[in-house]
């Protein structure tokens, strides 16, 4: 297998007419996908657009996947553009990217027009029900290889500007055909989508649902402000498997909602990009006893996830969840600041080998060279291996566990200290709901921030219970929300402007 | 009724509410916003929203939101 698309034709083949995608409102079967994506992919071709990125500025529906894999049938590979991002960012994106075509539906039609942007303008309803060229298409596939990119997804970058992430067939095939059978999904798999069509997450649920005929919810955003609700849906519609970032799972199971209701179809609970509390963990097991549950890691980088952990054991609170090991056909190597194995139980930083590495940044040769390296284990020939900046290390049992980032790590009083650790210890005492740790000022100064109803004084008390003295935060200060970025993750850097702030 | 506008405007400065402005359905609050507001209502009129209220009905405006809050403070 060398082309992610044979993962619909052959599910189209046979399941035809089953429910591939819906949002509630609309929803699209496997052909109709298979359908509009062709007719998508001929209209690319006829506009000359074939080799190009395609930029698809549209709200999150079922027809947004289908132009994903339409740009994928025209030779190209598409890019998710988020219409709700700060116009100046979008702006600065598409100027970045220079798309060959900019697809926009009805949503979306009047911030598409009003870009700046010279190439080429496709409205989805125009492309999609058009004609299905076979010859043309045929082409294109003839001369695409598994090395070619499918996607560039746009994170964040520590310096603030965008970095678009280039993702192949081949590293998708790889992360597919691990990440199942490691999960579980099958044909039975009912997904309810919380993370953006934007961000590479959503990769976990698109891709296994095409390979095997399952279905998949695009759950409507609202609803993660409404628990019951939320609940409620999943239920009315069987979703079986959850694939969510840990904010998300404590929205949930944070307010007390399933004293209220239960998830009654639940088979796999998997979350990811944020270390979830085990507290809510638990809230979660007890609510669905019947579920597998899974910790994910995964930098974009490196195509989704790749490592995983199935809790299989009772953790204890302050315990970080592990992220144990990596899938087969990707290995994680651990190195110190020299580039050399760290001592066995010592931290190291997280490089990643294998397959699964993605094509690099896109017109970023400067960030490239800092993140995508020469493994530096061998020096013999040319092998390119991903640096995370993540730390870790290895539990009594083998089992890797993150600590937190590189450069989160600080020194006090000649120790090192790694900031999850903080937030690991307070996010396991009653009261605290989420907790963020910064260093700022001079002299040095810890500060943890955190929600929940807990006071600063017994919170500290706790804190000294499970910390040494050195790693205790000089100021508590009680936040009534934790600062997210788009994607979920701690918004350190405005932790650290409200610790400047005073 | 008005300290909860004011909460609203402290939210999004860029708006102007009234009691019968649509919050949701215009889109105007998202979820971190929603963590905000019940976190201040607890602080502002002592209330604690429940999971089972956290509901769009009782966000759908601030009418709704404010009759929420006098049923709970009263209960």
């Amino acid at each position: 297998m060398t082309n992610v698309l044979q993962y619909l034709e052959q599910t189209v083949r046979e399941k035809p007419y089953h429910l591939f995608l819906t949002d509630g409102q609309r929803g699209m079967t496997f052909r109709e996908v298979y359908d509009q994506a062709r007719a998508i992919g001929s209209c690319l071709i006829q506009s000359g657009v074939v080799g190009k990125a395609v930029a698809v500025l549209m709200e999150k529906t079922p027809r947004t996947v289908a132009a994903f894999l339409g740009a994928i049938y025209g030779g190209n590979y598409y890019v998710p553009l988020d219409s709700q991002m700060p116009r100046g960012r979008l702006e600065a994106i598409v100027d970045f990217l220079a798309p060959g075509a900019l697809l926009w539906d009805e949503s979306t039609r009047g911030l598409a027009e009003a870009l700046p942007y010279s190439g080429t303008r496709i409205g989805y309803s125009q492309a999609a029900f058009g004609m299905i060229q076979e010859e043309p298409l045929r082409a294109v596939r003839k001369a695409q290889l598994d090395i070619d990119p499918i996607y560039v997804v746009f994170t964040s970058g520590s310096t603030g500007i965008p970095k678009g992430v280039v993702g192949c067939h081949r590293g998708v095939i790889d992360y597919v055909e691990q990440l199942c059978p490691a999960l579980g999904f099958d044909g039975e798999s009912v997904f309810g989508n919380q993370t953006p069509l934007y961000f590479d997450a959503c990769l976990k649920e698109l891709f296994p649902a095409m390979k095997y005929g399952g279905c998949v919810h695009l759950i409507p955003r609202q609803l993660f402000s409404f628990p019951v609700r939320l609940v409620e849906y999943l239920n009315q519609h069987q979703i079986n498997t959850l694939c969510w970032v840990a904010s998300a799972m404590t929205m949930v199971s944070n307010p007390g909602t399933f004293e209220r209701i239960r998830p009654r179809f639940l088979r796999t609970v998997a979350f990811a990009s944020e270390v979830l509390p085990v507290r809510q963990l638990k809230a979660w097991r007890k609510a669905a006893p019947g579920a597998r549950f899974f910790n994910l890691y995964g930098p974009t980088e490196t195509t989704g996830i790749c490592c995983y952990y199935e809790i299989c054991r009772e953790l204890e609170d302050d315990e970080p969840i592990p992220i144990g090991a990596p899938f087969p056909n990707t290995q994680i190597l651990l190195l110190d600041e020299e580039g050399r194995p760290a001592a066995p139980g010592a931290p190291g930083e997280i490089y990643i080998r294998g397959t699964r590495l993605t094509l690099g940044y896109y017109r970023s040769p400067e960030q490239e060279a800092g993140a995508f390296v020469q493994n530096p284990l061998q020096n013999s020939y040319p092998e390119r291996v991903y640096r995370t900046g993540d730390m870790a290390m290895r539990n009594s049992r083998g089992e890797l566990v993150f600590l937190g980032r590189r450069d989160q790590q600080i020194k006090r009083m000649g120790r090192r200290i790694e900031l999850g650790e903080i937030e690991a210890a307070a996010g396991a005492l009653p009261g605290v709901d989420s907790a963020g740790c910064v260093c700022s000022g001079e002299p040095q100064r810890l500060i943890l921030f955190y929600t929940g109803p807990a006071e600063p004084e017994a919170l500290l008390t706790g804190l000294k219970q499970r910390l040494p003295r050195y790693m205790l935060p000089n100021d508590l200060r009680p936040l009534e929300a934790m600062p997210r970025t788009p994607n979920g993750k701690l918004h350190r850097s405005r932790l650290r402007e409200l610790a400047d702030q005073g | 009724m008005e300290r909860l506008l004011r909460m609203l405007t402290q939210l999004h400065p860029e708006v102007t509410f009234t009691p019968d402005t649509r919050l949701l359905e215009e889109e105007l609050l998202d979820s971190f916003d929603i963590v905000t507001l019940v976190s201040e209502i607890d602080e502002e009129y002592g209330v604690v929203i429940p999971a089972q209220e956290l509901i769009p009905e009782n966000f759908a405006t601030g009418t709704a939101l404010y009759r929420l809050i006098r049923r709970l403070g009263e209960g």
